[in-house]
């Protein structure tokens, strides 16, 4: 294998890990707050590609992502207000089969807004055939949009749980909600603005690869699966390290392809993670204490 | 032996026969062909309960054990062996009547190893696999056990799709029949649908028999023991590890026989039996029955299949099994089956019943007064 091809496969193991992580990121975002993994949000990324593929059609493409992005994040607080927030007697895996049956519901409407049609947003700069050179490799610009406005989402989040008031509450809320709401922090508000947040990073992340991988309506439910083993492999409640295991998962899945046919990268990549889950029962990063959790 | 214990047993039974002379009478056969396929997708499902319910290990890698069945079956006796009766193993197999010869369409003769042999290789193996899983997996917890068996779930599906000996996304098909009994076989011949709906059901009655016994074993009270508190098990010298696996062993075993009598009975199964959609549908099912509920699992998977299965609601399919997972743990966290709803539900009946008989007595004028 020469450097090219070995830089070559490593963006586009970044490109496609970059979409893993904002995923994931959303389902730590919403566990932390509230103990349930969501299973619905490989749908906000769909929808967030679908709304703004139509927007796109009337407007530019900046306040069209804006405004899909923004009607996703509407979208997340309202399944949380119609249903989350009705059930505090449900167990986790009720919670859990719960989010299955909203992301078959999300995945149906879509069918029926936008039909079966496969669907891309056009190129943020140049088009399908444009490519920039780096050190030998020749990847899209896409690409670096991609990676360029992931990194950006992650340093944003970072300082936001880490310096404003509303994200020091959100971790509050994770430590321990109970003791958060007695020091005053309006916790049903927290869990509220998790799902916008979760919905959010999702559907800005399906604008970003939209043009590369295309939309269709179907597609959340594989995005949900790979998301969730990131999330898991990372160690459930910490969103940066889903960064990490996100690009490891995605650079896994590229290398693979050179190794073994298309077909098999999953079987791949998944058997490396049951190997890294049964030697860190916790996760890469993961507390002890979460992957202990059992509440089924 | 305690014989109420299986009055829903015979109740079941009972139902079975209406529904099967009802069709009869109606003429509407073919709803059969539908309950006979639910039937197999329940015995996956009371098997995953003894699991999830019992054991309190979620696997959301059942639809791989379904197809390891499955697929095991169809290979086995897909090939045809008429060129290979020379050499000594199949020569040996063949004096022994291991094996079946028949003529197809072209008149060809095809030589195949008796469906017994593939249903024995494919429990087998279902049950080796499971072991060999089960053992390093089921340490993990909660949401983390449940990627690992995803994971596996995704390892059969990706494998099933991408290689040729599985017929890639075709699938298998040309499935011969099993021979069950002389002249009872299980297959989609029309002529034998009536046997096959009563052959399917006796499965699943034979499975809940095992499974209820096995409940009220020394096995089922170690299992509650379990879920009641892992820690507190094992200091009472529970060995809650082989427990766990030995469990996680049986569904995968009844997964497995419902995915081989299934692909006799289709004649073929294809890779979508694998995905993992089907294994989160069997997940769903066993949550809406109510956890540890043999009987909410059945009847919720012959429900929510058949009506999938029947395509009821054209392509709103889909959409119905989302709104029905939802409505039932909005309302019923604990199942529909759960003897508080059903007190609730006789409470509701006698009130209706006796303002009924009240407002009759005061002559029908109740709303006056």
């Amino acid at each position: 294998m020469t450097s090219e091809q070995i830089l070559q496969y490593v963006f586009s193991g970044i490109t496609v890990g970059s979409i893993y992580a904002l995923v994931a990121i959303g389902y730590n975002i919403i566990y932390n707050t509230t103990g349930i993994i969501n299973l619905a949000q490989g749908e906000f990324v769909m929808l967030g590609a679908m709304i703004a593929y139509s927007l796109s059609g009337v407007m530019s493409l900046v306040p069209a992502i804006v405004i899909a992005v923004v009607i996703t994040a509407g979208v997340g607080s309202l399944l949380e207000i119609v249903f989350i927030r009705r059930m505090k007697k449900t167990s986790v895996l009720g919670m859990i089969v719960i989010t299955i049956g909203i992301s078959i519901l999300i995945r149906e409407a879509a069918l029926y807004i936008w039909d079966e049609q496969i669907r891309a947003l056009r190129f943020f700069t140049g088009n399908e055939i444009s490519s920039i050179g780096i050190l030998g490799a020749r990847i899209s610009p896409q690409v670096l949009w991609i990676i360029g406005v992931t990194s950006l989402i992650v340093a944003a989040l970072y300082l936001f749980f880490r310096f404003t008031l509303t994200g020091q509450a959100m971790r509050a809320c994770s430590d321990n909600i109970r003791a958060a709401k007695l020091c005053g922090v309006r916790t049903g508000r927290m869990v509220n603005l998790s799902f916008a947040l979760a919905a959010a990073i999702g559907a800005l992340g399906g604008c970003l690869v939209s043009p590369l991988t295309q939309t269709h309506y179907a597609m959340g439910t594989d995005l949900a699966i790979k998301g969730f083993i990131v999330a898991i492999l990372g160690g459930l409640g910490n969103p940066m390290a889903a960064v990490v295991a996100g690009l490891l998962v995605g650079l896994i899945e590229s290398f693979s392809v050179s190794i073994l046919p298309m077909a098999y990268t999953d079987v791949v990549s998944i058997i490396i993670l049951l190997i890294i889950l049964v030697l860190l029962p916790s996760g890469l990063f993961g507390s002890r204490q979460s992957a202990t959790l059992k509440d089924f | 032996m305690n014989w109420k214990a299986y009055r829903p047993v015979a109740i079941l039974a009972v139902v079975l026969t209406i529904i099967q002379l009802l069709t009869l009478a109606t003429d509407t056969a073919y709803y059969l062909t539908q309950m006979t396929m639910a039937a197999y997708y329940v015995i996956v499902a009371v098997g995953l309960c003894m699991v999830m319910g019992y054991a309190g290990q979620i696997s959301l890698g059942q639809a791989g054990f379904f197809a390891i069945g499955g697929y095991t079956t169809a290979v086995l006796t897909t090939s045809n062996l008429t060129e290979k009766l020379e050499t000594p193993f199949f020569g040996f197999l063949d004096r022994i009547g291991l094996l079946i010869a028949e003529e197809n369409l072209y008149g060809e003769t095809v030589t195949y190893i008796t469906p017994w042999i593939a249903l024995t290789a494919a429990l087998v193996l279902a049950a080796s696999v499971a072991w060999a899983i089960g053992v390093p997996v089921l340490r993990l917890k909660g949401h983390y056990l449940a990627m690992a068996t995803m994971g596996f779930g995704i390892i059969i599906y990706r494998i099933v799709l991408g290689t040729r000996l599985f017929g890639e996304a075709d699938g298998i098909s040309n499935v011969p029949a099993f021979p069950l009994l002389p002249g009872v076989p299980v297959s989609s011949d029309f002529s034998v649908r009536v046997v096959n709906y009563y052959i399917a059901w006796l499965f699943v009655i034979a499975a809940m028999i095992l499974l209820m016994n096995l409940v009220n074993s020394r096995v089922g009270r170690a299992l509650r023991s379990l879920h009641g508190g892992e820690d507190a098990a094992d200091a009472m010298g529970v060995d809650t590890s082989r427990y766990k696996v030995v469990v996680f062993v049986i569904g995968a075993v009844f997964a497995a026989a419902a995915g081989v009598f299934m692909t006799h009975y289709n004649g073929g199964i294809g890779p979508s039996e694998a995905g993992v959609a089907k294994s989160v549908r069997y997940v769903a099912i066993v949550a809406v029955g109510g956890m540890a509920n043999l009987w909410g699992a059945l009847v919720m998977g012959l429900v929510l299949n058949f009506l999938s299965l029947r395509g009821l609601f054209g392509h709103f399919d889909d959409a119905v099994f989302g709104v029905v997972l939802v409505i039932i743990m909005m309302f019923f966290p604990d199942g529909l089956f759960r003897a508080a709803v059903l007190d609730r539900l006789r409470s509701r009946l006698k009130e209706l019943t006796a303002a009924v008989s009240g407002w009759l007595k005061r002559g029908g004028k109740g709303a006056e007064s």
